[in-house]
């Protein structure tokens, strides 16, 4: 029997992770407190039916996202058509392309955390209409499957992975946005190589 | 053996980890043997880290984490240590009377 204390601690330490996905969610900090306190307050009045070995992340993550989309009609709104602008497929890794062989010593990894900020990466998520900003936030950010997803958002799972395939896909315009407005990509180096 | 089309299809539903075994090890047959999927696979594979890692750095103030705390610990009280339920610093921050029946009391305090 998981005690209200050790119920609390375990709870407690995935605070830092459902403030973040709020604050992406409301884009507000206000918001983002007053959310993850209802989740708490929610969590703890159903602490009696919450069963021992149940995924206690995915709970919370449940209860929070079923929160903010009842609280903020959330998924309502059908994008414009003109944000639904197809994108094509690899569109970051055909323009960024390879990492920069000359600078190869260092990490792929280390390229790419420099090529963005925090900023840019938390605006691109926060720019992506609700009904994809969703499934996104939930798959890249906190990593909850696919059916996880659909439990959230309670659409099938056929629904969670097309949301998502177009979310990434607008991301990965927004971010090249961001990086062509800081000077960042030199177009003149994109061209077909001969 | 997957082709260069049917393995980016699957790019995203690899990096998900939704993908069957059988599935997996074909994409990793096909990765080990071609250069550009390879380079489009990890590129995506650090782009995701890249997103989790900065999209999850925010400053959680120490004031927000108390007020959490205090959302714990209404009702359900009886399974606090003693140490726990004191007012003041603990994880309880709540008082209420030990002796209520507690079914009602969210709403018609």
């Amino acid at each position: 029997m998981t005690t209200a204390n050790a119920f609390t601690a375990d709870a407690m330490q995935f605070a830092p992770q459902l403030f973040s996905t709020a604050l992406r969610m409301t884009r507000n900090r206000a918001d983002a407190e007053d959310l993850v306190q209802e989740t708490f307050v929610k969590a703890w009045r159903s602490f009696a039916t919450f069963q021992e070995g149940t995924n206690l992340r995915a709970w919370l993550f449940r209860i929070m996202t079923n929160t903010f989309i009842n609280k903020y009609n959330a998924q309502q709104r059908r994008p414009q058509e003109t944000e639904l602008d197809e994108v094509e497929e690899l569109f970051l890794f055909r323009r960024l392309g390879a990492f920069d062989q000359s600078k190869i010593t260092q990490s792929a990894e280390d390229q790419m955390l420099e090529l963005f900020t925090d900023d840019e990466v938390k605006k691109a998520i926060e720019e992506l209409p609700e009904m994809f900003r969703l499934p996104v936030l939930l798959s890249d950010v906190d990593g909850f499957s696919y059916k996880e997803i659909a439990e959230m958002l309670d659409v099938p799972i056929g629904t969670v992975m097309s949301r998502l395939h177009r979310g990434r896909k607008m991301m990965q315009k927004l971010l090249y946005v961001y990086a062509k407005e800081r000077g960042l990509v030199d177009e003149s180096l994109l061209a077909p190589q001969e | 053996m997957a082709d260069c089309q049917e393995t980016l299809n699957e790019l995203n539903r690899y990096l998900d980890e939704e993908l069957s075994a059988d599935r997996v090890e074909e994409i990793i047959d096909h990765l080990k043997k071609c250069t550009d999927c390879q380079e489009a696979f990890e590129f995506h594979a650090v782009l995701r880290v890249t997103i989790r890692t900065k999209a999850l750095r925010d400053e959680i103030p120490d004031d927000f984490i108390e007020r959490l705390k205090g959302c714990f610990g209404n009702d359900i009280i009886d399974d606090a240590p003693e140490d726990t339920r004191a007012g003041d610093g603990g994880v309880i921050t709540l008082e209420r009377p030990d002796d209520e029946n507690d079914e009602s009391d969210d709403e018609n305090p």
